[in-house]
């Protein structure tokens, strides 16, 4: 039945969240992207508490069923739960919210390819002690958004104990906490046959500090500077014969191979779309606010001859930012419903790029000399949007995820 | 929790709808456009589709479900794939009977409901719009004035539909400042049908410019008697049916160029496969869902009476522009053939463009 009330849990979280990110992410956002490099304890230390003990996955669900009062399993709701968060602490933040320690995209590729045993060895450690990052590096310096011609190797030793990865790695998220900051780790997509292309690629998790792994450089950054963005060098890096995620066999349908990628991104994606919607709610409240106090209030259903230029702007921006929200809910409702949501996450990842880089644009704009002002942070939104069209996929290549799957067209047939 | 699945009673509205709208509608649309006329037979089968009827309560005849802009906005996008002014042909009855549904006195719903629904297809209508540019439904020109027990209505409409037809007509006018709707028989003295309006698009759809020369009414014909009706109530169910309509146009044309950029062939493959088009067709679809999305939400929220203009303004608004974007790039996307009128998607223009206009000329 078409329902749009929010469960109950739901609904609490994203409301204490909006509470943190008013009262500690929001007074110390500028400070973290004015001193780049520097890491917010402040917010790691106060928000681990809460990523700890909900079991430390941050950007991935085990949507474990749970069962109500007649004993009737509950419906799923692990990925609109983290939407919510995600979208509300990106509201708070965008730059403090990547600089979250949990299980993050790291944990995520786990999630969608390891064993069972797999992520109790590798996710259990972020429901304990001190904060822990994980990260997933797939780019490299030749390589974005053609993945499959990455050109990191992964060979077995001599004795077949370990794997030995050589490669270079570039723009990894987290790459500096989860690397070498903390007891975490980074899942490095490698291939085991680089004659075999997509059906070599293989997914291996390293440990923080293992030798061989160096953090070689630290990015400076249009926005999200709170957090960092990390290249990593694999020289003779030997990790566990079992660090490999799925199967190590070179097959075109194995799990933990390239579709292990395409199914990791079905999940993170709509939760980046995600982030770049609760910059564009900020955005938007932001510049409905300040005007308001100029005695400029947007009208709903007022005949249009009537609407000021920046009413409609306002309008046209609320409009964006609800459609662009509504395509979120409906790629994670899906994923919740373990319906195949490849199309909707592409669709909603696309629309949250654009959107919340129109509206934060947008909002600079209207503010004026505001609004490009570093008083406010609506310039440092404009900044931390922009990047929500370009990782977790561009907006070109989720437009041909999209195409394709709407067209019921092969990665042959349209490149 | 948050669900996008109708109900299964819905789906099989929707799917009811659909297969006449694919059978019925669209195979009728292009020579219905072409000659201006809606062929009787889509009537009859289309009124016997009993969206209305189903709406209104056993006491008065009808099938006694309550009415839902939810369900409503389902089955609009539905018509509005098959052909959009032949939908609003099939709907111009609700234009009459929804408002007193909602508004109408206990006299007023027993006078005129049972004879609107009992039997045949009767285009029982309404005259909202007005003829100029800044029209404004919260302003109306048309005046109607208290004198004694009757009221004077005074002033021109258009966008009419099937006013040459119609038995009675909804008025609105500006009522001391708030609009308000009239009961008004078509005989009544002082009603003059103006000739047949002529559009860009919604060519099957009969309208007409109506002037209301010191039109007198009894007191009791204003709807809802005393207590009147809201006004942004009844302008937000159109919002959300138009809304509805334009994702079925919308999608209509998308689904129409996916079809031919993948048959079409230049430089040796479907034009489909280039990304120029593939990339046209994926914004494309985008915009459908989201506008679906907003649509869905609005009614849902329209139902449940709450922020209820807000949302509903804002599909709308939302609707208008994505609708006249996807109709707009289906034609780019058939190239040349896109600009003839053996393809449809020329027409799903002129009617994509139409949708800013349209307010208050139908409600499902």
């Amino acid at each position: 039945m078409i329902d749009f009330e929010l469960p109950k849990p739901v609904a609490m979280q994203a409301q204490f969240i909006t509470m943190l990110g008013q009262q500690v992410m929001r007074p110390i956002a500028r400070h973290y992207d004015e001193h780049e490099g520097e890491r917010p304890w402040d917010y790691i230390n106060l928000i681990w508490q809460t990523v700890r003990e909900q079991g430390g996955r941050t950007f991935s669900t085990d949507n474990k069923e749970t069962l109500d009062k007649q004993g009737k399993p509950r419906p799923k709701i692990g990925n609109l739960m983290l939407a919510y968060i995600v979208e509300t602490l990106s509201w708070g933040d965008a730059g403090l919210y990547l600089s979250t320690p949990g299980s993050a995209l790291g944990g995520a590729a786990v999630d969608a390819t390891g064993t069972p045993e797999q992520k109790e060895r590798f996710l259990r450690r972020f429901a304990e002690g001190e904060p822990k990052w994980a990260a997933m590096a797939m780019t490299e310096p030749h390589a974005g958004s053609d993945t499959a011609s990455i050109r990191t190797t992964a060979r077995p030793s001599e004795d077949g104990s370990e794997w030995i990865l050589n490669g270079e790695k570039i723009f990894v998220t987290g790459g500096l906490m989860a690397a070498q900051d903390s007891a975490g780790f980074v899942v490095i997509w490698a291939t085991v046959d680089p004659s075999a292309g997509r059906a070599g690629m293989k997914a291996f998790v390293v440990e923080a500090n293992t030798p061989g792994m160096t953090v070689s450089k630290l990015e400076h950054k249009h926005g999200i500077r709170a957090s960092d963005t990390a290249s990593l060098v694999l020289a003779d890096c030997r990790i566990p014969r079992d660090n490999i995620l799925g199967s190590a066999e070179v097959r075109g349908d194995a799990a933990g191979n390239f579709k292990g990628a395409m199914k990791t991104f079905d999940a993170t994606r709509p939760l980046v779309a995600a982030s770049a919607m609760g910059i564009a709610r900020a955005s938007l409240e932001f510049t409905v606010d300040f005007l308001k106090k100029e005695g400029i209030t947007i009208r709903h259903g007022v005949a249009p001859h009537l609407l000021s230029a920046i009413e409609r702007d306002l309008l046209q921006m609320e409009a964006q930012v609800r459609a662009g929200w509504l395509l979120v809910l409906r790629a994670v409702t899906k994923m919740d419903a373990g319906e195949d949501n490849a199309l909707e996450a592409s669709m909603c990842k696309v629309k949250a790029g654009a959107v919340a880089n129109y509206v934060s644009q947008k909002a600079v704009e209207l503010l004026g000399p505001e609004g490009y002002s570093t008083t406010h942070l609506v310039e440092k939104w404009m900044r931390d949007a922009r990047i929500n069209d370009i990782y977790e996929g561009t907006g070109q290549i989720n437009r041909l995820i999209v195409a394709r799957r709407l067209l019921n067209y092969s990665s042959r047939e349209l490149r | 929790m948050i669900s996008f699945t109708p109900a299964a009673e819905q789906q099989m509205i929707i799917d009811t709808v659909r297969r006449f709208a694919a059978e019925r509608l669209r195979t009728a649309a292009h020579d219905a456009d072409e000659t201006r006329t809606t062929p009787a037979d889509i009537v009859t089968r289309g009124w016997d589709l009993g969206l209305l009827q189903s709406t209104i309560p056993e006491a008065y005849g009808g099938f006694g479900e309550s009415h839902s802009a939810l369900t409503g906005v389902l089955a609009a996008e539905e018509l509005g794939a098959g052909d959009l002014p032949l939908a609003l042909y099939l709907l111009t009855p609700n234009l009459f009977a929804l408002p007193l549904l909602h508004y109408g006195t206990e006299a007023q719903k027993s006078a005129w409901l049972p004879q609107i629904i009992a039997g045949a297809f009767r285009p029982f209508t309404a005259a909202l719009t007005e003829p100029k540019w800044n029209f404004d439904p919260h302003a109306l020109a048309t005046s109607a004035t208290r004198d004694g027990d009757v009221y004077v209505l005074s002033g021109t409409k258009a966008y009419v539909p099937l006013a040459a037809e119609a038995p009675a007509l909804l008025v609105y006018a500006n009522d001391g400042g708030t609009t308000q709707a009239f009961i008004v028989p078509r005989e009544t003295p002082g009603v003059h049908i103006g000739a047949r309006e002529q559009h860009m698009g919604i060519r099957a759809l009969p309208t007409y410019t109506l002037t209301l020369d010191n039109v007198r009414v009894p007191a009791d014909a204003r709807l809802g008697g005393d207590a009147g009706c809201d006004i942004d109530h009844l302008l937000n169910l159109s919002r959300v049916t138009l809304a509805a309509l334009a994702v079925g146009v919308a999608r209509g044309a998308l689904d129409y160029a996916i079809e031919y950029a993948k048959s079409r062939e230049a430089f040796g493959k479907p034009v489909a496969q280039n990304q120029s088009i593939a990339f046209m067709l994926a914004e494309m679809v985008i915009e459908v869902e989201a506008m679906r999305l907003m649509t869905i939400e609005a009614a849902y929220y329209l139902d449940k009476g709450e922020k209820q203009t807000h949302l509903a303004a804002l599909a709308k608004q939302y609707a208008d522009e994505a609708t006249l974007f996807v109709t707009d790039r289906a034609v780019q996307a058939l190239g040349g053939h896109g600009y003839i009128r053996e393809h449809p998607v020329e027409r799903w223009l002129r009617e994509g463009r139409g949708f800013t206009t349209f307010l208050g000329m139908a409600i499902l």
